[in-house]
């Protein structure tokens, strides 16, 4: 029982920012119907702005641990954010009218192009976030000793969650991204700016891909620059599962898919790990082709 | 221009088979990788360049193929050459199991292929039926033997991987030009109205996608035979990729197009190789730049043009 729910709780915090990462795919795919394949390079971004900015300016030195980590996750937010809009500016807009395959070769030369810069930068190997600034604590729940990292980290992936989801929600901003989700012409036509529309949304997405980086780095201590490419695979799996261009679909495909995850790999292999999101994503589409929570069937591609 | 595209494509074409007599071994080893290239992109050009179908784990079939030749010659001792039929076959079936399923649906549901590669890749590292060798993969696989002569050097692969690649390009521009091959065009253009026009989509689409896969299969056959050891890295998502960037920047469904590509994307980066470590910036940031440049492709395929005259045939193009 111990170690089921420690590898429940290891889930949950790896589904949350699974979760966080989906909702950028699948913003992004709900908006332009283009799956955005350097997506999982911002989040790398994400983990490196992070590690730098961490070891750089010692803020958690400064103005202690709680509101250091704030700022850190809100400047890397920040960043992560406009290099999400200078990518759609440069990769993605000039081809809004081409063949959709055209965006996906153009998204997959940013990416390769994003991973390598930063191999250029810090090198080829493991970067290890520095240990001694977070507190290695452990909090106790009922006899179950959860380390505080991963508390906070299902805390704050599901915090941001239901931010935006509230912003989608409730908010007019809001409801213009979902009028242009759902027909581009026709929210142009009731006065809605399409073009500042997805830009937003290539400004949402990346934060939250950035923020899931940090997060990364955070909770393992090191980060690799292609880990984008299994970490964006893993949330685009998410995004499908759910339902892709639903954006709570998003995030119950990422918390699903980390505890399936975690306790696929406790319970029944470890190497087959990475093949069982990819087999459930493939049983859950034969029985439920518009993923969980999906229910407009996806024009053709 | 038009006037000369006969002429510089046989000039080409003539000079081709010369050229082991001009180039080094290192050259000429470079020149096949780019044909077994070349070969994979124009059978993934069939799914993704003339039926529309998204395909990004080719590498998939391409590993069902080279594992079934590797295994069927080192266990069984069967000649590589004569396993391609069989390897065929087999990435060809396991393709129609992976589409088969999906493939009824409108939408970017190919898109689970991505994930069945990746399912290929950790089983044949964990070792799957005890058969494929785990990480390090199968070796040991025997030279190609083609009526007694024994295929050893750069120089007589480059004959059998281009000649295999030139047969490839005449039954794919004869299959172009068919019924068949107009079958898969309107599917790409329009689904809908393709199925209106009682093309049955589902068979199409299936036939179009076990096609393409079973000669990457015979690809990976060739591929076993020019490396005599192949593993699991071999065919990572990365490979799919490549292939898949080959086909959209050359023009989907141009087989001059790909062909090039595949020259421009396995060649350039050996031509570059002293700019070591910015090689790859360089290829991403290319990729991007030719795609908002060129979003068509390098060398797309004209619309096909009927006269008024002669409705019913097609006009030489």
């Amino acid at each position: 029982m111990e170690e089921f729910l420690q590898q429940l709780t290891n889930g949950l915090a790896v589904g949350g920012i699974y979760a966080l990462i989906a909702l950028g795919y699948t913003m992004v795919y709900g908006v332009l119907k283009l799956i955005n394949f350097a997506h999982g390079d911002l989040f790398t971004y994400g983990a490196y702005l992070g590690l730098t900015l961490l070891t750089s300016l010692a803020l958690t030195d400064r103005v202690g641990f709680a509101l250091g980590v704030l700022v850190l996750v809100l400047m890397v937010m920040g960043l992560v954010a406009i290099l999400g809009a200078i990518l759609e500016r440069a990769a993605y807009r000039p081809l809004r009218e081409s063949p959709r395959l055209s965006a996906v070769v153009s998204a997959l030369g940013a990416s390769i192009f994003l991973q390598n810069t930063l191999m250029l930068i810090y090198g080829a190997r493991f970067q290890v976030y520095p240990d001694d600034i977070l507190p290695a604590a452990t909090l106790d729940f009922f006899g179950l000793y959860i380390p505080l990292m991963r508390v906070l980290i299902v805390l704050a992936s599901v915090a941001m969650m239901i931010s935006l989801y509230l912003f989608i929600q409730k908010t007019r901003i809001g409801t213009a991204i979902r009028a242009a989700a759902i027909d581009q012409g026709a929210a142009r036509l009731m006065g809605i700016d399409v073009n500042r529309v997805i830009l937003l949304v290539f400004l949402l997405g990346p934060a939250l891909g950035g923020a899931a980086g940090l997060m990364v780095g955070l909770y393992y201590g090191q980060v690799n620059f292609t880990m984008g490419w299994v970490y964006g695979m893993k949330a685009f799996t998410a995004a499908i599962l759910g339902g892709i261009g639903n954006i709570p679909g998003a995030m119950v495909g990422g918390l699903l898919l980390g505890v399936i995850e975690a306790l696929g790999a406790a319970y029944v292999s470890i190497a087959w790990k990475d093949a069982i999101a990819f087999c459930v994503l493939i049983l859950i589409l034969i029985v439920r082709p518009t993923g969980l929570l999906g229910e407009r069937v996806a024009d053709k591609i | 221009m038009n006037r000369f595209k006969p002429f510089v494509v046989a000039l080409l074409a003539g000079l081709l088979p010369f050229a082991p007599l001009f180039l080094n071994t290192y050259q000429v080893d470079v020149l096949n990788s780019i044909g077994l290239y070349a070969l994979l992109a124009l059978s993934l050009n069939l799914i993704l360049g003339e039926a529309g179908l998204f395909n990004m784990g080719h590498a998939a079939f391409y590993a069902m193929g080279a594992y079934t030749a590797a295994i069927l010659n080192t266990r069984y001792q069967i000649p590589i050459l004569w396993t391609l039929p069989l390897s065929g076959l087999v990435a060809g079936l396991f393709a129609l199991a992976v589409a088969r399923p999906v493939v009824h649906l409108r939408g970017d549901y190919l898109l689970i292929v991505i994930g069945v590669g990746e399912i290929v890749r950790i089983a044949l590292v964990n070792d799957v039926f005890g058969i494929t060798g785990g990480a390090n993969g199968i070796f040991g696989i025997s030279r190609p033997r083609l009526f007694g002569w024994v295929i050893r050097r750069p120089e007589e692969f480059f004959y059998l991987i281009w000649g295999f690649v030139a047969l490839t390009i005449f039954l794919f521009l004869r299959l172009k030009q068919s019924r068949f091959g107009r079958a898969l065009n309107y599917l790409r253009e329009d689904e809908v109205a393709a199925e209106g026009s009682g093309i049955n989509t589902d068979y199409y689409k299936l036939a179009a996608f076990g096609l393409g896969a079973a000669w990457a299969g015979m690809a990976g056959t060739l591929f076993a035979a020019k490396m005599t050891i192949i593993s699991p890295e071999s065919f990572s998502f990365w490979e799919s990729v490549v292939l898949f960037m080959i086909v959209i920047l050359g023009g989907a469904g141009s087989i001059p197009g790909v062909l090039l590509a595949a020259f421009l994307v396995v060649g350039l980066p050996e031509l570059f190789r002293e700019l070591a470590g910015a090689r790859m910036l360089v290829f991403g940031l290319v990729m991007m730049v030719m795609m908002v440049i060129r979003p068509q492709g390098l060398l797309p395929t004209r619309d096909r043009r009927f006269s008024l005259a002669a409705p019913f045939r097609e006009t030489k193009r």
